[in-house]
């Protein structure tokens, strides 16, 4: 463990270990902010985590109108799945189902370039019962799709990125519940202006983080038992006396230096709210080292 | 850089094929090779060097130094670079081009752009009839690129166009855009008698109507689609007149519905 802060907080001398993914961004638009964030917040519900939601997702950032293909509010959402097949499903299901039926939407691709094509608007299409349109402008293809309030523009493909990295982490510990979840939101906080970075969990903070493996067949994955303050005395516990309450914040970036670059941050932030408002250590979790390609040593990312 | 210049010397004396004067064709050439160029049309041999005067340049930007309604083919399959006609040119320039810039600053002939596939086609002045579209047996017209009249055009603009985008600031004669595959034509000033006549799918604006609108299109009201805000910030890039147009509130005709009928007309609230 290191001793390494001047303001405190402890810092374990440890690595966030984390995997290759596939990912993809969306840009979402419609004729309001309010309405922009709503489609995004709802293309990107029930996707914490891989295990049971196919895909992790989440809102990256806001978009000026300026900087949206159709001039209106937009907010660009990122996706990562383990697959391209599983990230195609995803997309198609959830711009079908969660975009396409948000008033006044529409979608586009939200990276120039990647190393493969999905299928948005070309999968969507169909619901268009042959009176949808294509418009191909320069190199990019938009489908017009007629729905109840005008028309659904969806770009017809988007760029997905094989270089997408999942996992990164910090696992935050405090004296008590309050103190950690204060630490936790200044760190999520931090990390929402990194760009090209999400944080799946429900307010970008995860309670309930797993090991692999479970006593029960069927289940891959359980309760971090090391680090549940209230097993403290009954399991081989990674936790200090002090230590009464533990979150832990995951990232899924498009690219490692962005999941790096977003550890950064939100380790600062930790560091910065100090251990009497705050957290007392922070630590992040491996597998040791021999599951995931990405390892973030919480020594080379302290400010 | 200086460019590769044909400098006229005085009226051809009969319509010259100027398709062998592209960038592709000319890269690598001595100033004899290309002197000696033929470019009749007539039992009467003419080369380049009877009718210009070459300045010898980098072969990627081809500049004609005067033009002539004689001039047939200029920039045809044009695939890279740039080709600039600083006057008029005749039949099919920039007929089967798929790529690079070709710049015209006078007048065009008819079939300008005919089955052109993609790079950027643009006439200063006006272009004659049958713009972008197919020659006699050809089933299919303009399938990519994009092609900017800032006159006028003649009858029959964008007949069978198939994709891509073609915009004229100014007028266009009658039928524009008739048997229309799909892409977008866009018309800043008024169209002729019965514009979009049989088209199938597409988009066609019309800035200030048409003489008479045939009566197989069907009225879908007012509306402001997003689409139109896409295809406005694309067409910005080459015409800020016509992209005013799309960024208005559209009335929507559907049709020809006396043919396929899932192509529109886009008349902009005056």
């Amino acid at each position: 463990m290191l001793e390494l802060t001047p303001t405190g907080v402890r810092v374990d001398d440890t690595f966030a270990e984390a995997f290759d993914m596939r990912g993809t961004a969306l840009t979402i638009t419609a004729p309001t902010k309010r309405w922009a964030l709503q489609a995004a917040t709802t293309m990107t519900g029930f996707a914490t985590s891989v295990i049971a939601c196919g895909c992790e997702a989440g809102i990256d950032r806001a978009v000026a109108p300026r900087e949206t293909p159709d001039g209106r509010p937009g907010v660009r959402v990122l996706l990562f799945a383990v697959s391209t097949s599983e990230l195609q499903r995803q997309v198609q299901n959830r711009v079908g189902q969660c975009v396409l039926t948000s008033p006044g939407s529409a979608c586009y691709a939200g990276l120039e370039a990647g190393d493969e094509k999905l299928k948005v608007g070309a999968a969507i299409r169909f619901f268009g019962d042959g009176w949808q349109i294509s418009k191909k402008l320069g190199s990019r293809r938009f489908w017009r799709v007629p729905v109840m309030d005008g028309e659904f523009v969806c770009e017809s493909t988007a760029f997905m990125t094989k270089s997408a990295v999942g996992g990164g982490n910090l696992i935050i510990m405090g004296a008590t519940p309050a103190k950690t979840l204060a630490a936790a939101e200044a760190a999520a906080e931090a990390i929402c202006a990194v760009p090209d970075v999400i944080m799946p969990f429900p307010g970008g903070i995860a309670r309930s983080g797993s090991k692999v493996g479970s006593k029960y067949k069927g289940a891959s994955a359980s309760t971090n038992d090391a680090y549940c303050p209230t097993l403290k005395g009954a399991v081989d516990s990674a936790l200090d006396p002090e230590i009464g309450s533990v979150l832990e914040i995951v990232i899924d970036g498009l690219a490692s230096a962005a999941v790096a670059a977003a550890m950064r941050a939100g380790l600062s932030a930790i560091l910065t709210l100090g251990p009497e408002r705050g957290a007392l250590r922070v630590g992040a979790g491996n597998y040791g080292g021999k599951l995931g390609r990405h390892h973030y040593r919480l020594r080379e990312l302290l400010p | 850089m200086k460019p590769l210049t044909f400098a006229l010397r005085a009226a051809p004396p009969q319509r010259l094929d100027l398709s062998p004067l592209t960038p592709a064709n000319l890269s690598g050439k001595s100033e004899s090779d290309i002197n000696a160029i033929e470019l009749q049309t007539t039992r009467e041999r003419v080369t380049v060097g009877d009718v210009f005067q070459v300045r010898m340049g980098e072969a990627d930007t081809v500049v004609f130094d005067g033009g002539s309604e004689r001039f047939d083919r200029v920039g045809s399959a044009l695939s890279a670079g740039a080709v600039v006609v600083e006057g008029d040119v005749g039949v099919e320039a920039g007929r089967l081009m798929s790529g690079g810039r070709l710049m015209i600053r006078g007048d065009a002939g008819a079939f300008t752009g005919s089955g052109m596939r993609g790079g950027v086609l643009e006439i200063a002045g006006s272009a004659g009839e049958r713009l972008a579209g197919p020659l006699s047996g050809e089933t299919v017209g303009m399938a990519g690129g994009l092609l900017l009249v800032r006159g006028d055009a003649g009858a029959r603009a964008a007949d069978r166009l198939r994709r891509g985008v073609v915009l004229i600031e100014g007028r266009a004669g009658a039928y524009a855009g008739s048997r229309m595959i799909a892409g977008t034509l866009a018309i800043g000033g008024e169209a002729g008698d019965l514009p979009g006549y049989l088209m199938g799918r597409g988009t066609i604006l019309l800035g200030r109507g048409a003489t008479r609108l045939s009566p197989s299109f069907g009225d879908c009201g007012e509306h402001d689609l997003v689409a139109a805000r896409i295809i406005a910030d694309f067409v910005a890039r080459e015409s800020a007149k016509l992209a005013r147009l799309f960024r208005r509130r559209l009335r929507r005709l559907a049709g020809d519905l006396a043919a396929l009928g899932k192509g529109e007309i886009l008349l902009p609230r005056a």
